[in-house]
């Protein structure tokens, strides 16, 4: 990748991003795997098997196979990108954020003619995992990109955070992150990627299409059916912190052209 | 009213020597100690945790001033002196829990008012908290004199499309299938059908 972390900061920005701290981002998780409460995936996610991890690449690539992480990013350089994390539920944090280029890896394995999507699916261990055996959603969490989207420089599949290992809560061993989108986007513990010509499944959507688009870019205008994505709460401000206003894009403007002449309001 | 065993005996016996106000006391030291655990790191989003705790005790205090009839119906326990301070509880929760989402999470008066009425899950909460209102004012000697005991017993159905409006606010608020919003629906109809006439109960 050519960007560093500081020309990813978006020009929305006037002063440096402050990161939450360790804690903040490790024990406040939505990863419904281990339970519908924000503590429960630091409670619980210690049981995820992440040695050996495998990742399968299938579909529409010159290079399909079962990659271990190291055989996936071999030759790319993880550098730290600190961006907004926005989740559709209003809260919001700034994470430190280790990783490489989703387009520097589908650049590796090889991106055929005629794919137009990328899919990513989670693991599922369900003895491992208690908001599986509950049936919280239906898993595996499944997730997808327009693969222009996949490409854009700001979208990488990260290992780490504060340049630490993963921790398991947050998505060990790798996962996506995109930062114009609402969280849930940014699909964790990744073990497929699929090159594929239609739109593949998103689990959000599909749970409840009238309140998860597929593309699910923050944008304050348009509000979820059952709270407003007006404004946001950075995460650490304690009990009297004030609400500040969520930007388009969540700030990262430069996405922009990728929707250019689509109407984000039907495309939420 | 079945007859009290020797449990319920005793536990009358105790519920008779032990008098009420302790509880307005525990409930006012809870309150302000959830405040307290909010403000000292109990969560890093103290506010929604907060709401959330308020709201979950006032559903309890729900849950256990509708279990107060049913119990002495059934079980010839008999609390009965203990039911206007959790009925009170329910409120005061529900009052706490609803000043925290309006100026600590919302913080702004035109959106609050949007949330009401553009939010269904919100409306119902609302709707819950303002039939509520008519029952904390009226729960005190005079009103009930004034009211009459039949009078007064039936503004207090009020409490039935309480509990089932207070369950569906939490069930609505869910993303994904979470059990506890289901759990407590089903306590709360649960009760609420113990006091469907005995013959309908019968016939069924």
């Amino acid at each position: 990748g050519a960007l560093g972390a500081a020309s990813v900061a978006g020009p929305a920005l006037a002063q440096p991003l402050e990161p939450n701290t360790f804690e903040e981002i490790t024990t406040y998780n939505n990863f419904y795997e281990f339970g519908y409460d924000k503590s429960d995936p630091s409670r619980y996610a210690d049981a995820m098997q992440v040695e050996p991890w495998s990742i399968k690449v299938d579909g529409l690539v010159d290079n399909p196979g079962d990659y271990t992480v190291a055989q996936l990013l071999e030759g790319l350089t993880p550098e730290e990108r600190i961006y907004r994390h926005r989740c559709v539920e209003g809260w919001s944090m700034v994470i430190p954020w280790t990783g490489v280029e989703l387009a520097d890896v589908l650049g590796k394995l090889g991106v055929q003619e005629g794919a137009k999507f990328v899919a990513f699916e989670t693991t599922v261990q369900p003895e491992n995992m208690p908001g599986v055996q509950a049936g919280v959603l239906d898993f595996p969490y499944v997730e997808g990109l327009r693969l222009d989207e996949a490409m854009h420089p700001l979208a990488i599949l990260a290992t780490g955070l504060y340049r630490e290992p993963m921790p398991k809560q947050n998505g060990a061993p790798i996962r996506l992150v995109t930062p114009w989108k609402y969280g849930f986007k940014s699909i964790k513990s990744l073990v497929r990627i699929s090159l594929v010509e239609e739109q593949p499944p998103a689990t959000w959507n599909q749970t409840n299409p009238h309140e998860y688009g597929f593309y699910s870019n923050v944008n304050p205008s348009v509000d979820h059916p059952r709270w407003s994505q007006a404004t946001e709460r950075r995460i650490g401000g304690g009990l009297f912190s004030s609400r500040q206003d969520t930007l388009m894009f969540n700030g990262y403007d430069e996405v922009a052209p990728l929707y250019e002449g689509m109407d984000l309001v039907e495309n939420f | 009213m079945a007859a009290p065993g020797a449990l319920a005996q005793r536990v009358n016996g105790w519920a008779r020597r032990v008098p009420a106000w302790p509880l307005y006391a525990f409930g006012g030291l809870y309150m302000a100690w959830l405040f307290w655990q909010a403000l000292n790191g109990v969560s890093v989003e103290p506010i929604d945790w907060l709401e959330r705790a308020y709201g979950i005790t006032a559903l309890k205090f729900l849950v256990a001033t509708l279990a107060v009839t049913p119990l002495r119906k059934f079980a010839g326990v008999n609390l009965l002196k203990f039911r206007r301070a959790l009925g009170l509880l329910v409120f005061f929760f529900v009052l706490a829990h609803f000043l925290v989402w309006a100026i600590l999470d919302v913080q702004a008066l035109g959106a609050v008012w949007a949330d009401i009425v553009k939010r269904p899950y919100i409306t119902i909460g609302m709707g819950a908290f303002l039939l509520l209102i008519p029952l904390a004012l009226t729960s005190n000697n005079a009103s009930v004199r004034r009211l009459g005991g039949a009078g007064w017993r039936k503004l207090h159905w009020l409490t039935y499309p309480v509990a089932v409006l207070g369950a569906l606010h939490y069930i609505w608020l869910a993303r994904g299938f979470a059990i506890e919003p289901l759990v407590y629906m089903a306590i709360l109809l649960g009760l609420l059908a113990t006091r469907l006439p005995a013959r309908r109960v019968a016939a069924a």
